[in-house]
């Protein structure tokens, strides 16, 4: 029964702590509608609605999927993926500050074009 | 711990994780899952600002639909939890009443989904239109079939739950499939406002 005990301790069923989990994913997710309709300028809007959509995310992987409290082989499998996830990002840096990263035809193209 | 102590625990725990094979198994899935995603939204995102026009979600696709269905995902995720929980408690009719409701809503959104997709087709918007559908189809479609996945794993979980609700490793596989579900409900948090609302 010990080990049954430890099982459970592990993995509490919060009913009422889901409940308010659902009740703050239901609140972001019309605060997120609401801010769409603002149609504020893109980069204010885009940050607001990662942010939301983030701790939505956290929230139901914190309480559903039980991460909070998880053994840390599996935080740290979760963790070394996010972190190359996230480098997928990196060359955004280089592309979204060049003046010319609207599609340009390429030279070679142009060359073509001419003759 | 002796073998019936870890039939007690959720059973097939490997002695040097502390955590059951099948669970570990799901999360390192999962982590494939999220680089294939992450893949994928990486590109909407390059194709997006390398585009000369690109339209505002909203105009193109129908946003009080996609916030329909992105509630009843998010209430599917918790009758899923719900169903988890029952099982656990090793309460069999509350399993089969929340694991019901998540199949439920799972065929809610596909049919959601299905009417939208209905609607572009009417319109004459294809994955080959532009690359503005050619993403919104590519990034829906793998989701739908994500969902289908889970519609497929979850049936068959309640269906073996009938003949071996006293198996030990039953309330282990209800958790990974819930791990699965969730992870397809993060996924359609993320693209909702990134598709509809941007």
């Amino acid at each position: 029964m010990n080990a049954r005990n430890h099982a459970s301790a592990a993995h509490v069923p919060h009913v009422r702590l889901y409940l308010a989990i659902f009740g703050a994913l239901i609140f972001l997710t019309v605060l997120t509608v609401l801010v769409s309709y603002l149609h504020l300028p893109k980069a204010p809007a885009v940050l607001i609605a990662l942010a939301i959509a983030s701790v939505k995310a956290s929230l139901v992987g914190s309480f559903f999927m039980h991460l909070k409290g998880e053994k840390a082989l599996i935080l740290a499998v979760i963790g070394v993926t996010l972190f190359f996830a996230g480098g997928l990002l990196l060359p955004l840096y280089d592309i979204a500050g060049s003046p010319t990263r609207v599609s340009q035809p390429w030279p070679s193209e142009q060359a073509d074009k001419t003759q | 711990m002796s073998a019936q102590a870890a039939a007690v625990h959720g059973g097939g725990e490997y002695a040097s994780t502390g955590i059951p094979n099948g669970k570990l198994g799901v999360w390192l899935f999962l982590a494939s899952e999220i680089m294939l995603f992450a893949t994928l939204f990486t590109t909407y995102v390059v194709l997006r600002i390398s585009a000369p026009s690109w339209p505002r979600g909203w105009e193109e696709l129908n946003v009080p639909l996609g916030a329909l269905n992105t509630l009843v995902l998010i209430t599917s995720s918790v009758t899923m939890v719900l169903a988890y929980a029952k099982a656990q408690a090793r309460d069999k009719a509350g399993f089969y009443r929340y694991i019901g409701l998540t199949l439920a809503l799972s065929f809610v959104f596909l049919i959601i989904k299905s009417f939208e997709y209905k609607a572009k087709f009417d319109r004459g918007h294809f994955p080959s239109t532009n690359i503005f559908f050619a993403i919104y189809f590519t990034l829906t479609g793998l989701h739908a079939l994500h969902v289908i996945g889970g519609i497929v794993f979850n049936s068959g979980l309640a269906l073996w739950g009938r003949r071996h609700w006293d198996h030990p490793l039953f309330a282990g596989r209800v958790e990974c499939a819930g791990l699965y579900w969730h992870f397809v409900d993060i996924v359609w948090i993320f693209l909702f406002p990134a598709l509809y609302l941007l």
